[in-house]
């Protein structure tokens, strides 16, 4: 079963192949079985996911379904999920059993979804590899030496292993496309407002955004449909109708203009990686796209522009973690100072520390304009860079990642490398386009993602140009050795 | 050497909502500690604030009314600082852009000259919650039901020269946003209070002298009070060869004194940036416009009414419109009662001493407006005399009915009945017939001495007009 897709599982259970329950079994049996090589979990909700697929059952029995009604999926651990604790991978949170859901969280429940457990990511969101969690590294599952890319790497990991057919995430500078470009899985990134951040837990508010993840580009169609859409209780949502994202998949592609970006293929690009990307391209080619050259120029101040934007809003974000009201509190506090400094000391990881002290410098009086305000100011840059490129493009395409899946520990020591990771993702973050990672090939047995990012609100199109590419070739259908 | 004194207010007013700022949850106050305060007030992971928009057209009443910019787009920022009854460690108001600028407002000086007082800006921001340090065994205890309550916290210039002129500044304020009905403006339970920036300079030296903020001053007295010890203790300082150092300071009211809180150079950086999960607010001039719309009448223009249409005095006037609600009860006196000038006074004499001494509001009156003017109906057809409508007032507010049940049950009716009157002054003339020939000579003064013995021997219930006229005959 686990080798179906989403459509097929929803088409097994439509006609009765088999139940949600022997689904739901299935999925908790391979978490319990293969999860302790990867540790993509930090929670599963086996109970509450088996009650949820006998009422889902019952529903199918009486002909009430939608397309994802039975379907077991995982939620990042970033999502409030009332009475299954949510931790954002920190001990600040270990303790944390949020009363209320998130909004993508409720919507899939609307939709009949069974909610299998949490999966593991990066602290709060913070970084590329997934080794900054409290609950320590997930492994990748092409090499479980190697990383599966971060924020996002256990819905990535859980999702290549095929524990669990499709999975939420969030990226805030690639942590949806870059770990799906790592374990070789298909990730979406929508325009910035397209899916409630509301319950999803803060990194940088400007530049979070919820997606799926899934291992091809019709299964995180199906998802985005069940995610996206207006929410009330967020002020940046945005309030404009929802395509059905899964009615334009088979659309022709001929006369596609895409667009290559001669700055997302200077230094620092794997010569693998490249050449595959190369391939991919030619594959569009012959699909009948027209492949246009053109330049990012503002792209080289991505990197440095995020790592001020990212973690000054991370700074303010992350003040509500004070011991007082939930969440980790020191024992003995001496008085309010020793409560603050010893329940957040002792309960951040030296990554959050360290973005937290980035932001707070940044946002200090006498810094405020020389950094926060001046990266606002080249965030525009960037985004005029996409509006310029899009007049004469439909899509824009290059890798997502510059090297495939690297070693655990290989570069957690050298942040600055690490932030590179993101250097092709992070643009799209800051003008708040979409973004979608495509796996393109491997590299000496390890995974590849084509990054196609598309105009505002362009999700349909990116889906439709990613699915067309997915009918010529089979990356996406590729299980790693051992979870097969 | 001759010093002037140098004010700024920062008045913080809570904005008369149902419901929160960035919440759905109540605002009522005096609930149960943290029943009031719903997911977002309590900052957990993942709630966001979402604007009420009652609050903007509040703010934009206040923009209209004292004259103001209401800025077309304005910013939402986080004031980041850590404190237990912050629960997001950081505020939400706004800074750069506030939603009112360049405001002012007009104040009637002892001397009854007028003088305008400029309002730099006002800004909408969220309250914190309360930190509640008796009874928790040495621990600290947070209420979050003022979590997220709206404030609006309105700037004046430093444009006040005595303590006088900011409690004149403030109780004008205190009036206006209770005029334009965006707050309650109950001092007590701390919906209207104030920081005042004071400092002292030299007279007739242009630059301003290094000030000190007075913290969270909550009655007009301790206002008046406040500015004047920090005055003092100001110019002491300087001419015992000190210097005002610039800090914040609290005032105690139980010790009559100002104390230090923290320096400039402990002064926390705020960190002030526009919050990312709000949209700039915009506002129209359509909108602006349809506020205006609903905008009551303002004290200024409804002071020029009565003064114009009951032919009050400025000072009546002034005096009957410094609160909306007293205003409004004037007037429903003088609609039923078609008296202005007699209104005026009762409101301003009886009505007003009693509540003052029983430290009442004109909302808790147990004499309504419709009581009153039932009384001033009964002296106007000459039921009772205005003497006699003291007691029956003085009945009124001790709840023994309205004036008519009050004359009826103590038999107040005026006599007016000649005959009866007459048969009375007889008896006094015949009583006194040395002063009757005295008066008969032209003593005039006796005429008041006859009149009230008859008042006093019908127990004031005479008609004194009555009393004079038929007098009169029998001296003719």
């Amino acid at each position: 079963m686990h080798t179906k897709s989403l459509a097929e599982l929803a088409e097994g259970l439509r006609n009765k192949d088999f139940s949600s329950e022997e689904l739901t079994k299935s999925a908790l049996n391979r978490i319990s079985q293969y999860d302790s090589q990867l540790n993509s979990f930090i929670s599963v909700a086996e109970e509450q996911a088996l009650v949820q697929a006998r009422h889902a059952d019952a529903q199918i029995t009486s002909g009430k379904l939608s397309s994802l009604t039975g379907i077991p999926i995982a939620q990042k651990d970033i999502f409030c999920t009332e009475g299954i604790r949510t931790s954002c991978a920190s001990r600040m949170l270990d303790n944390f059993i949020s009363p209320y859901d998130a909004t993508v969280v409720e919507k899939f429940n609307a939709a009949g979804a069974i909610m299998v457990g949490k999966t593991n990511m990066d602290e709060f969101a913070m970084g590329s590899s997934n080794e900054t969690s409290f609950y320590g590294a997930v492994k990748n599952p092409w090499d479980t030496e190697r990383v599966p890319g971060g924020s996002s790497g256990g819905s990535a990991a859980a999702v290549a292993a095929r524990l669990v057919p499709a999975a939420t995430g969030t990226d805030t500078g690639g942590s949806i496309r870059q770990p799906a470009a790592l374990c070789g899985i298909t990730g979406i990134k929508p325009t910035y407002g397209r899916v409630s951040r509301y319950g999803m837990i803060a990194f940088a508010s400007s530049l979070d955004q919820a997606g799926a993840m899934a291992p091809s580009a019709e299964d995180t169609a199906i998802m985005l449909n069940a995610m996206a859409g207006f929410d009330a209780r967020d002020s940046t949502s945005i309030e404009k109708e929802v395509p059905d994202y899964t009615a334009v998949l088979n659309n022709d592609i001929k006369g596609l203009k895409i667009g290559i970006p001669k700055e997302y293929f200077g230094e620092g690009l794997d010569a693998e990686v490249a050449a595959k990307i190369e391939q991919a391209v030619d594959e569009y080619k012959k699909l009948g796209a027209e492949i246009i050259d053109i330049s990012l120029p503002n792209s080289s101040l991505s990197v440095p522009v995020y790592y001020v934007v990212a973690p000054a809003e991370c700074s303010s974000n992350l003040s509500r973690f004070d011991g007082v009201r939930f969440g980790y509190r020191c024992d003995d506090p001496k008085d309010l100072e020793d409560l603050y400094k010893r329940s957040r000391g002792e309960a951040f990881g030296p990554e959050v520390k360290r973005r937290i002290m980035i932001g707070t410098y940044a946002l200090s009086a006498g810094y405020y304009d020389a950094y926060y305000l001046k990266a606002q100011k080249l965030r525009r840059l960037i985004s005029e860079d996409f509006k310029q490129a899009f007049e004469n493009v439909d899509v824009i395409m290059g890798p997502t990642a510059p090297s495939t899946a690297f070693k655990i520990g290989e570069k957690s020591d050298d942040p600055i490398t690490m932030y590179l990771s993101d250097i092709y993702t992070i643009a799209t973050n800051l003008a708040g386009l979409p973004g979608m990672s495509v796996p393109a090939g491997f590299s000496n047995g390890l995974p590849v993602g084509l990054q196609i990012i598309g105009s505002y609100f362009d999700e349909a199109r990116l889906l439709n140009v990613a699915h067309q590419y997915q009918n010529v070739t089979d990356w996406h259908q590729q299980i790693p050795e051992g979870f097969k | 050497m001759e010093w002037e004194t140098v004010i700024g207010l920062e008045i913080h007013t809570q904005l008369a909502t149902r419901s929160k700022i960035f919440s759905g949850a109540s605002t009522a106050y005096g609930a149960e500690a943290n029943t009031q305060a719903c997911a977002v007030d309590l900052g957990l992971p993942g709630v966001l604030p979402v604007l009420n928009a009652e609050v903007v057209t509040m703010a934009i009443k206040l923009g209209l009314a004292i004259s103001a910019t209401v800025a077309p787009l304005s910013v939402f920022a986080r004031k980041n600082y850590f404190y237990p009854d912050l629960p997001k460690g950081y505020q939400i108001s706004q800074m750069e852009l506030p939603i009112v600028e360049h405001g002012k407002m007009e104040i009637v000086l002892e001397d009854g000259a007028r003088k305008f007082i400029g309002v730099t800006r006002a800004h909408l921001e969220e309250d914190a919650g309360k930190s509640l340090h008796e009874d928790f065994q040495g621990m600290t205890g947070i209420d979050l039901n003022r979590a997220g309550t709206p404030l609006l916290e309105i700037v004046s210039e430093p444009d006040m020269r005595s303590a006088k002129e900011a409690v004149a500044y403030m109780k004008k304020m205190h009036s206006l946003v209770r005029y334009l009905g965006i707050s309650d403006g109950n001092m007590q339970e701390g919906s209207f209070r104030c920081d005042a920036n004071v400092s002292v300079r030299p007279k007739g030296q242009k630059e301003f002298g290094t000030r000190a903020e007075l913290k969270n001053i909550n009655s007009f007295r301790f206002v008046e009070r406040a500015i004047n010890i920090e005055v003092e203790r100001q110019i002491d300082v300087i001419e015992g060869g000190g210097k005002v150092v610039q800090e914040t300071r609290l005032y105690d009211a139980n010790r009559d004194e100002t104390r230090s809180m923290r320096s400039k150079e402990e002064a926390m950086d705020y960190r002030y940036f526009p919050d990312p999960d709000l949209l700039p607010v915009e506002i129209t001039a359509a909108e602006i416009e349809a506020v205006r719309k609903t905008l009551p009448e303002l004290p200024e223009a409804r002071k020029q009414r009565f003064v114009n249409d009951y032919q009050l005095s400025e000072y009546d006037a002034d005096f009957l419109t410094n609160s909306r609600e007293l205003a409004d009860y004037f007037e429903v006196v003088v609609k039923q009662s078609a008296e202005a000038k007699l209104s005026a006074n009762w409101v301003m004499g009886e009505l007003a001493g009693m509540l003052n001494k029983e430290g009442k509001d004109i909302g808790e009156s147990p004499v309504t407006a419709e009581m009153l003017a039932g009384m001033l109906l009964r002296i106007k057809d000459s039921t009772i005399s205005g003497k006699i409508a003291k007691e029956v007032f003085e009945a009124m507010w001790q709840g023994e009915g309205d004036a008519d049940a009050v004359i009826e049950q103590k038999g107040l009716k005026q006599i007016s009945d000649s005959g009866a009157i007459e048969k009375v002054l007889d008896e006094i003339i015949a009583a006194n017939p040395q002063q009757f020939d005295q008066l008969q000579a032209g003593k005039d003064k006796l005429m008041g001495f006859f009149v009230g013995q008859v008042m006093k021997a019908m127990g004031g219930k005479a008609n004194p007009a009555q009393v004079n006229e038929l007098m009169k005959k029998k001296l003719a």
